[in-house]
């Protein structure tokens, strides 16, 4: 196992089926059964309708890229990388998360936003975290 | 019940103060809003402060026994929240006179920890790991999305900065207060893209107090200074952590809280004399001036850039120099009140002439929460 000098995301109950997936190489989203909505971040209910009847299901791992912001501070752990990409991306079912994007130069005209995105994961101690690398003409 | 800000102050001094611990910049704040009101501890029957130490420890270190106690804590806007709780108490009769104080050894950090999170909790799990490192890489991370959906520009992002240092400039007490031009932020180092260094607050040392009664019970009690009314006053909060706020280009939290305490205030924007907008990082006026209704959507970048919150504007807005120039301990909101007050009172130090009403709108967070407070010279 790789010793990342990352920090690492500790898992709670509510949170466990999250990070199951990832170490399985899957991206798990909750979706609620009445409304049929997808939802993060883990939670026993549904934000939308307060339904507790939800499931876990594996998204697609394509995203978009919402936004982002290209930190030349770097926080502990991260000050071999140079500047990098604090992110904050779209999935295809409709819910966000802040990732960083990888696999492409770290530049504000390769990060256009709405571009196409895919999910990898990034071995953090005990825990895989998932990142995202561009999707499209980059590759 | 008319209730008023009876007595309002900061701390002596501002800036890099390691000879202060926060809760010793919290006591002086206190003291110095009780001899602006021309009272004493033993009027106090209600304390607010922030988390850590709490409103416990500072009605204990200055010799009050409380029968009301608020220890809301959603970071910057805290105190407009406690202010707006004290209007609530003090009309249910829970309490008379509360003191709202604020110290925060935010540069130097002395006698406080320093703000952390574990492994295991949401901002833990789904933001640490992805190498955010304070608020210049969080709270950032909204602006390019506006500017996408917009059409806002990295010059008129920089205007927001050169607005602010043209009320520094007249403030003896701001920490930074030589005039700067667009070409200067944009020149200035790059801390997190779009961000420049002087797109982002500074970071200091300070604190600050209000003293909240009723008007009766101040002309009681023959509060000298000049009273300021509260007449409204509004809260609310969108995300804990802002990769799950609502919309990246409007702050639900503004909206909400700013429609609410302009509804209870019964005002308009165009009664509007002075405003104060949190400005943690130079976007966010941009959002409060569009959340709050000053503008319309897309429209705060020009209007900002067209000098219209500048001295002299129609709109003057963040008058001390803000938490881009003025001074920012991680908490700013309390200083927001407090310049909204001195502006009332006519004692500004960048007075702005005939102020009768402000509106003063809290941050908390990285768009976590919001308070709104309107307050005027005159009674409702
Ligand atoms: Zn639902």
């Amino acid at each position: 196992m790789t010793t990342s000098p990352k920090p690492a995301p500790k898992p709670t109950p509510d949170t466990q089926p999250f990070w199951d997936g990832t170490a399985a190489g899957e991206l798990r989203v909750q979706r609620c059964l009445t409304c049929s909505r997808h939802y993060f971040y883990p939670r026993p209910s549904c934000p939308r309708c307060g339904s507790g009847d939800v499931e876990w299901v594996t998204a697609s791992g394509r995203a978009t890229l919402y936004s982002y912001v290209i930190n030349h501070r770097p926080a502990p752990g991260f000050q071999d990388d140079g500047p990098y990409a604090i992110a904050v991306v779209e999935l295809e079912e409709g819910v966000r998360m802040m990732t960083n994007i990888v696999g492409v130069d770290i530049t504000p005209e390769n990060l256009r936003l709405d571009m196409p995105l895919r999910v990898v994961f990034e071995q953090r101690g005990d825990v895989r975290v998932p990142l995202f690398e561009p999707a499209g003409a980059l590759r | 019940m008319n209730i008023v800000i009876a007595g309002a102050a900061e701390t002596d001094h501002l800036g890099k103060l390691p000879h202060y611990s926060a809760i010793g910049l919290q006591l002086e704040a206190a003291r110095n809003a009780l001899a602006d009101a021309g009272l004493t501890k033993d009027d106090v029957d209600g304390v607010a402060a922030v988390g850590m130490p709490g409103p416990v420890q500072v009605a204990h270190a200055l010799g009050v026994t409380p029968a009301w106690l608020d220890g809301t804590g959603v970071g910057g806007s805290s105190f407009l929240f406690h202010v707006r709780h004290a209007v609530a108490a003090i009309r249910a009769g829970l309490c008379h006179t509360v003191l709202i104080t604020h110290g925060e050894s935010g540069r130097s950090h002395v006698g406080a920890g320093r703000f952390g999170l574990g492994a295991d909790s949401l901002l833990g799990q789904f933001e640490l790991p992805y190498g955010v490192f304070g608020p210049a890489t969080t709270f950032t991370v909204t602006a390019l999305r506006y500017m996408k959906e917009t059409g806002l520009t990295h010059e008129q992002l920089a205007e927001v900065a050169v607005a602010q240092r043209r009320w520094a400039h007249l403030n003896p007490r701001a920490m930074m207060r030589d005039l700067i031009t667009v070409d200067d932020v944009l020149a200035s180092r790059m801390v997190a893209y779009p961000f420049h260094l002087l797109e982002c607050c500074l970071v200091t040392d300070g604190g600050g107090a209000l003293v909240v009664t009723s008007e009766e019970r101040a002309r009681a009690l023959g509060v000298r200074k000049p009273l300021v009314h509260v007449l409204g006053t509004g809260e609310s909060a969108d995300s804990p952590i802002v990769s799950q706020m609502e919309d990246f280009t409007t702050s639900k939290a503004f909206r909400r809280s700013s429609e609410a305490a302009f509804a209870e205030a019964k005002i308009d924007h165009a009664d509007v004399d002075h405003l104060m907008i949190y400005d943690a990082f130079a976007h966010v006026p941009i959002y409060g001036l569009e959340d709050m209704g000053f503008v319309g959507r897309g429209e705060a970048g020009a209007f900002i850039a067209e000098g219209h919150t500048s001295p002299g504007g129609r709109l003057p807005m963040n008058t001390n120099g803000g938490g881009l120039s003025y001074t920012h301990t991680g908490m700013y909101g309390m200083f927001a009140i407090l310049e909204s007050v001195r502006q009332l009172r006519g004692e500004a130090a960048a007075q702005v002439p005939d102020v009768e009403l402000g509106v003063v709108l809290g941050n908390g967070g990285m768009f976590m929460s919001a308070a709104t407070l309107v307050l005027a010279n005159r009674r409702p």
